[in-house]
């Protein structure tokens, strides 16, 4: 059978979704909630690749290229973050992170 | 055809096992291994979709950069996962509601929704345009001229999260004796030397 647009859209909305989901069940460790926000991410870069294939625009793989520096920016930001909170409370429970609440 | 189907079937039922296992893996580093995995799959999705430049490009800046430092830091911090485990079904009902109601928007979004005829023609940069070079060279052939602000400002982005990443996390320790160059250049002899004239028997 033919493998459509449908298809490549679908698999990237599970993905998308497993993501949020992720978030969820996790909610006491941020590795995993990093994790889960690269998951979506990689969902949104699928979705724009195959449409810029069945749509005949390469903009949409300049546009993934984009989305994929900014995703590795924030990864390599948001782990340096969660190394300097460990190293000032020696735990990185979500709960635990209100310090700066007014 | 038959041969892409099993193809996109394999590589997709991997990946959506792959994002089960990174989100309720008991330990953080097999999430790690999974995500890894997640990735391979989404680059095998690219290649079948001929979009290889991205395909490589998330093997390399993926499983290459930000799954290694991923696993870098869960294996660096000391942290008791079990106890940030505990509880995590808890949620499951209301993030599984939730989830459910975003892949059925999503779903319904998918099921009545069709391509414009004229979409098509209204690419910017068409694929076919470009003839019989390869996906790489006509992405290059794109970012470097139109979208060369564009490449300029993502470099800058990364620039600035390096930057950020290492005033992050470098730390003066304090009470550590380390050696300062600066500061044994900058002595000199006569402020340090002293000549004293010491009496015999005397002592100092």
């Amino acid at each position: 059978m033919e493998i459509g647009l449908g298809h490549y859209l679908t698999v990237s909305a599970i993905i998308f979704t497993l993501g949020v989901l992720g978030i969820f069940l996790n909610r006491k460790n941020v590795i995993i909630i990093l994790m889960s926000i690269e998951m979506m991410l990689l969902a949104v870069n699928l979705n724009l690749v195959s449409f810029s294939v069945y749509l005949n625009d390469l903009v949409g793989q300049v546009f993934s290229m984009i989305i994929l520096t900014v995703a590795a920016a924030e990864a390599a930001i948001g782990l340096a973050i969660l190394v300097v909170y460990f190293r000032n409370r020696g735990s990185i429970r979500v709960e635990d992170i209100n310090m700066m609440r007014g | 055809m038959i041969i892409q189907g099993i193809a996109f079937y394999v590589f997709a039922a991997l990946l959506v096992a792959s994002g089960v296992m990174v989100i309720s893996a008991r330990n953080p580093v097999h999430s790690v291994l999974y995500l890894v995995l997640a990735f391979f799959q989404a680059a095998g999705l690219c290649v079948l979709l001929g979009a290889e430049f991205i395909a490589m490009i998330l093997v390399i800046v993926y499983v290459g950069a930000v799954a290694v430092l991923f696993l870098f830091v869960v294996m660096m911090l000391d942290i008791n996962f079990r106890e940030l485990r505990a509880g995590a079904m808890q949620y499951l009902p209301i993030g599984g509601l939730i989830g459910l109601i975003l892949l059925a928007e999503l779903a319904a979004v998918l099921g009545g929704w069709i391509i414009a005829p004229a979409a098509e023609k209204a690419a910017s940069a068409p694929l076919a345009a470009l003839g019989n070079v390869s996906n790489t060279e006509a992405l290059g052939q794109l970012i470097y001229t139109h979208y060369v602000y564009l490449f300029q400002a993502s470099g800058i982005v990364l620039l600035i999260a390096m930057i950020g990443a290492i005033v992050l996390t470098l730390r003066q320790r304090e009470g550590v004796r380390k050696q300062n160059i600066g500061a044994q250049l900058a002595r000199r002899r006569e402020d340090v030397v002293v000549v004293r004239k010491v009496s015999t028997g005397g002592g100092v």
